[in-house]
């Protein structure tokens, strides 16, 4: 009696959760893009030509894009609704890998050169990388700065907590010709692998500052206050992206690419805090 | 394979082939990784700073979090297998839950709770100035939240199946309830508690999700062995990860051996 109890329980829960992932989605729509041919707006829906670009496309792209690009592409999908545009958001040095692996998306988008060198040199770009766009440090404390940071040299402070990225990635690499500019030693109390990782440690208050990327900084929004760096736009790394040599969906992904490196592209990237290429 | 009975071959295909695939699911990734392995560099990479720096952190960190599990987790057994307690139903499925949960919600989870701003944490801090995220501390209760279970359910089990009139006898005899604890029980259940014990540690030894998110990843402080991979892939040094998965897995291999022949059976 009790099993059977027990079995409905788990039947009912297992069901619940079905109907919820299936009817829920549509419905909370802040900022995700329409599904494909639900749009209600009639001006784009009759937009649709038949030679506009259409169907999945896959896009590898660093983790510090995953603003500006999701509104790229709810912007993309209003202009073209019978194209799907899908992200995997990762380390850049990580989605290259995944590239050479033989993964199968469309286009690659890197938070710096050489990791998108190493992916052109493996074989798997086709043609030419493009910058896109270019970011630079800035300092991210919590709300009401209870560190009292002002500058770089507090980031050298053996008495704050201090959330820096991992030297072996762009954010990291980035940080650390920024601090050598200034000659500041850095006390970091954790090296982060992504600048997400980093940021999150300043909005839940667990550390006095962190060194992100302005676009990351810029979306926290009221999470983290920002304190400009003086110099910082000396050392700014370049954000590339290419269409992949295996690409399954070469037509959708080539127009895709244009509009990236176009008007709609530079536009997005610059409204979410990223300097223009 | 070899088949020493003639009728090990008579396996129903329709059992051998979904077999057959689950089998190859499980170990053809780890048959992927040795066949990635850059053998030529292996020892090398075994002894570079960053490997051996996240070794000896990991077998202190899971170490100390197997202790803490110990004499936290055994007496949580003992009361959960032998006491009536009310609400131990209630009891046992909370010490379970860190089985099931994703262990980054656990990492999330100790933040609301030890973190600068957790419920105890900023208690701490305001108190003694004590802070725990960021601090090989923290790895150790990441590494106890989840693993701890582990041992308390292997050691309930001893517990369950061992035989109690030798409790009873030693307390009609006189004998006080610490020291029939002490020298009936645990000397019982003794094999239970190492099976657990070592299952306590790989699982700590493992733990990534909660430790990245509760206490962050520097070299030497916070950053354990699976936390070295995440990083060598995040920057691109694939052979590294690559060592270190072999290495874990290695040391995976060698305890569920180890478990299986002596302990597991004698339960």
């Amino acid at each position: 009696m009790r099993g059977t109890r027990s079995l409905l329980a788990l039947v009912g829960m297992f069901v619940t959760l079905v109907l919820w992932s299936w009817l829920g989605a549509g419905t909370s729509d802040d900022g995700v893009r329409p599904r494909p041919g639900t749009s209600a707006d009639s001006e784009t829906a009759s937009g649709s030509a038949p030679d506009d670009p259409a169907g999945p496309v896959t896009v590898l792209a660093a983790a510090s894009l995953t603003e500006s690009f999701e509104e790229l592409a709810t912007e993309l999908t209003q202009k073209y609704p019978d194209l799907e545009i899908a992200f995997s958001f990762g380390p850049s040095s990580g989605l290259v890998e995944q590239a050479l692996s033989g993964a199968r998306a469309d286009i690659l988008a890197t938070a710096n050169r050489p990791t998108m060198d190493v992916a052109v040199r493996g074989g798997v770009v086709d043609g030419q990388a493009a910058v896109v766009a270019r970011n630079t440090l800035v300092i991210v404390v919590p709300p009401g700065n209870p560190g009292d940071v002002t500058g770089l040299t507090d980031l050298g402070r053996e008495d704050l907590r201090i959330a820096l990225c991992e030297p072996q990635v762009p954010c990291g690499s980035a940080s650390e010709a920024l601090f050598a500019h200034h000659d500041v030693q850095p006390a970091a109390d954790t090296l982060a692998t992504d600048v997400k990782e980093a940021l999150a440690f300043v909005t839940l208050g667990e550390a006095d500052a962190a060194l992100v990327y302005r676009s990351d900084a810029w979306a926290a929004g009221d999470a983290a206050h920002m304190i400009q760096v003086d110099g910082a736009r000396e050392v700014t790394n370049e954000y590339l992206a290419a269409l992949l040599a295996d690409a399954p969906n070469r037509r959708a992904a080539t127009a895709v690419m244009e509009e990236i490196t176009g008007e709609l592209g530079r536009t997005v990237l610059e409204d979410a805090g990223f300097l223009e290429p | 394979m070899t088949h020493r009975r003639p009728h090990d071959w008579r396996v129903p295909p329709v059992i051998l082939v979904p077999a057959l695939v689950g089998l190859g699911l499980l170990l053809l990734p780890m048959a992927g990784l040795l066949w990635r392995a850059p053998w030529a560099r292996f020892p090398d990479l075994l002894i570079s700073e960053s490997v051996v720096t996240a070794l000896r952190l990991s077998v202190m960190t899971a170490t100390a979090a197997t202790a803490l599990s110990l004499l936290g987790g055994v007496p949580l057994a003992w009361i959960l297998a032998r006491s009536r307690l009310p609400g131990l139903t209630v009891v046992r499925g909370l010490v379970t839950v860190p089985l099931v949960l994703p262990p980054v919600i656990g990492g999330v989870a100790l933040l609301m709770a030890f973190g600068r701003r957790g419920v105890v944490g900023s208690w701490l801090d305001q108190l003694f100035g004590v802070s725990i995220p960021f601090t090989t501390v923290a790895v150790v209760l990441a590494q106890t939240f989840v693993a701890m279970p582990f041992l308390v359910v292997a050691v309930e089990g001893a517990l369950r199946t061992a035989d109690h009139r030798y409790d009873d006898i030693a307390a009609t005899l006189g004998a006080s309830p610490w020291l029939i604890f002490r020298r009936v029980t645990l000397p019982a259940v003794a094999p239970g508690i190492l099976a657990g014990a070592v299952l306590c540690w790989a699982r700590a030894l493992g733990e990534f999700g909660a430790t990245i998110t509760f206490a962050g990843s520097f070299p030497g402080t916070t950053r354990t062995l699976p936390l070295e991979a995440y990083v060598a892939i995040g920057a691109g040094d694939i052979d590294t990860a690559v060592v270190l998965s072999v290495l874990m897995i290695g040391i995976s291999v060698t305890i569920l051996i180890a478990l299986r022949g002596r302990w597991m059976r004698a339960t």
